[in-house]
């Protein structure tokens, strides 16, 4: 890695990384910590365990405000804004007009506003898109001076709901306004009961100027441990969670990415606002089967020997055809096998299917297996 | 007995003949936790600079590259059934394989102790 860390973009809580011993390198134009001195496997069992703080400021926040914004958004993407209630959250797509994933998201119908969360690394074309399709119909409105912390774990909500009362009572995929006492400050956030990690936790969205504070609160509970993006990848793998840019991209459908559960029915042949985003044309054929249908998907793959599978590695079909690659793969540190994601055509997608993936020239018979890989933990009242 | 490094942050330890390999504290502290690795066959001939063997923690995977012409005459066991020894002990339980020197010039190259620390100082 040549990036130079002078030349990138710091969060606001980059000194308390150095400070705490992390290991920086460049990620998304940022200069942001991939481990502490406890390391990656530490890391990871603790969040499994306990909970763990996360510095992902590099995400992109923006606000669509007026009163067409939630069916300016639904033009976006294949899901369901218009009818999500006030104080819930989802899960979106930004498509293009061939159908391809732009990038994947989350928004919260806040009442004034839909507030929205997007990938780090696709902020900048995310928001100009946005901007240049609904522009006219809603206000756009970067937030570029919000940090946003996450706190994941089983033991998350222990730990912040010491510092802010209530919080224990949000359920997944809900947010609101909450008062966290940091020390002698008294901290206004916006948080959310999510995360992508598959545990439960929350994410926090808070003003630059108060996000050390915030962050340094949050350490001081005996829970809480700091996490870098190492064991984030390697927690979001576990639970089955695409990552833009490796596992899903311009050239992948939400169908083709097994990730067409994130479309409600009204948006889907029949349902009452059926069609309507970019790509609808060949996304409703893909989910309706027969001659348009998806002719690979993202699947999950384990390992049956105990050697990690790598993104980019060949996958073959056991006549030595090749049929895709790995996307994403590590040895799950939970799990304690290698775990794997790829793309395979449609008739090798069901579950139990046997391929190979090729490592330094060798078959490594994998199965195709069911996600999450490791149970989610999510809070659902 | 004297220790040689490689560029690439192996180390040899030789004793008449034959070298012991392994990777170095700098190179184990730069990868991580190591969940994998994956050894040379015994009776194998490799050529300097090959790679010889592999070493993965869960973030990245590294080649393991010969540091002298030699055949492989004895491969880490117990490193391979508990690949964290790697962490623990780099220099020590750790090492990944012996090899016959063909050629025991080959490794006057190769950098000493004071040399090595210098040159992995500079290479964070």
């Amino acid at each position: 890695m040549t990036t130079a860390l002078e030349s990138l973009l710091k969060t606001p809580l980059n000194d308390l990384h150095v400070s705490l011993g992390a290991r920086m390198v460049p990620f998304a134009g940022y200069s942001m910590p991939v481990q502490y001195p406890a390391g990656l496997m530490f890391e990871h069992k603790h969040t499994r365990t306990a909970a763990g703080l996360f510095d992902v400021s590099h995400m992109g926040q923006l606000r669509l405000v007026g009163p067409d914004a939630g069916a300016a958004l639904e033009s976006l993407i294949p899901v369901d804004v218009i009818d999500l209630p006030v104080g819930k959250q989802r899960y979106g797509l930004l498509l293009n007009d061939e159908g391809g994933i732009i990038d994947d998201l989350m928004f919260v119908n806040r009442g004034s506003d839909i507030f929205v969360i997007v990938n780090g690394a696709c902020k900048a074309g995310d928001i100009a898109h946005i901007q240049a399709k609904i522009g006219t119909r809603c206000k756009v409105i970067p937030m570029p001076e919000r940090a946003l912390l996450a706190l994941q774990g089983p033991l998350a909500v222990t730990a912040l709901s010491r510092l802010a009362p209530g919080v224990e009572k949000l359920v997944f995929m809900t947010g609101g306004n909450f008062t966290i006492q940091a020390g002698n400050q008294r901290i206004d956030v916006f948080l959310t009961r999510s995360g992508y990690t598959g545990e439960d936790g929350f994410e926090i969205s808070v003003l630059d100027s108060q996000a050390q504070a915030l962050a340094q609160a949050l350490l001081a509970q005996p829970e809480v441990k700091p996490i870098g993006l190492g064991a984030r990848n390697s927690l979001r793998l576990e639970a089955g969670l695409p990552l833009y840019g490796n596992d899903i991209d311009t050239t992948t459908t939400p169908v083709e990415a097994s990730l067409q559960w994130a479309m409600q029915k009204v948006r889907r042949a029949g349902g009452a606002r059926a069609g309507g985003f970019p790509g609808a044309a060949k996304i409703l054929a893909q989910l309706e089967g027969g001659t348009g249908a998806a002719a690979r998907k993202r699947v999950g793959l384990l390992a049956l020997e105990r050697i990690p599978v790598r993104e980019h590695i060949e996958l073959q079909d056991l006549n030595g055809q090749h049929i895709g690659e790995v996307t994403s793969g590590l040895l799950g540190p939970t799990i304690d096998q290698p775990i794997a994601m790829g793309y395979v055509p449609t008739a090798l997608a069901a579950l139990g299917t046997r391929i190979n993936a090729i490592v330094r020239g060798k078959p490594v018979p994998m199965e195709v297996v069911a996600m999450p890989f490791v149970p989610t933990n999510y809070f659902r009242g | 007995m004297s220790i040689k490094y490689t560029p690439d942050h192996e180390w040899i330890n030789i004793d008449g003949n034959i070298g012991t390999v392994g990777i170095t504290a700098h190179a184990q502290d730069a990868l991580g936790d190591v969940v994998f690795v994956d050894l040379p066959e015994v009776g194998k001939t490799y050529a300097q600079k090959d790679a010889a063997a592999v070493v993965e923690s869960v973030k990245a995977a590294a080649d393991v590259y010969m540091p002298a012409n030699g055949e492989v005459v004895e491969v880490n066991e117990a490193l391979r059934a508990d690949p964290s020894l790697a962490n623990s002990d780099p220099l020590g339980a750790g090492w990944f394989f012996k090899v016959k020197l063909a050629n025991p010039a080959d490794l006057d190259a190769l950098m000493d102790e004071t040399s090595y620390t210098s040159y992995a100082a500079d290479a964070h």
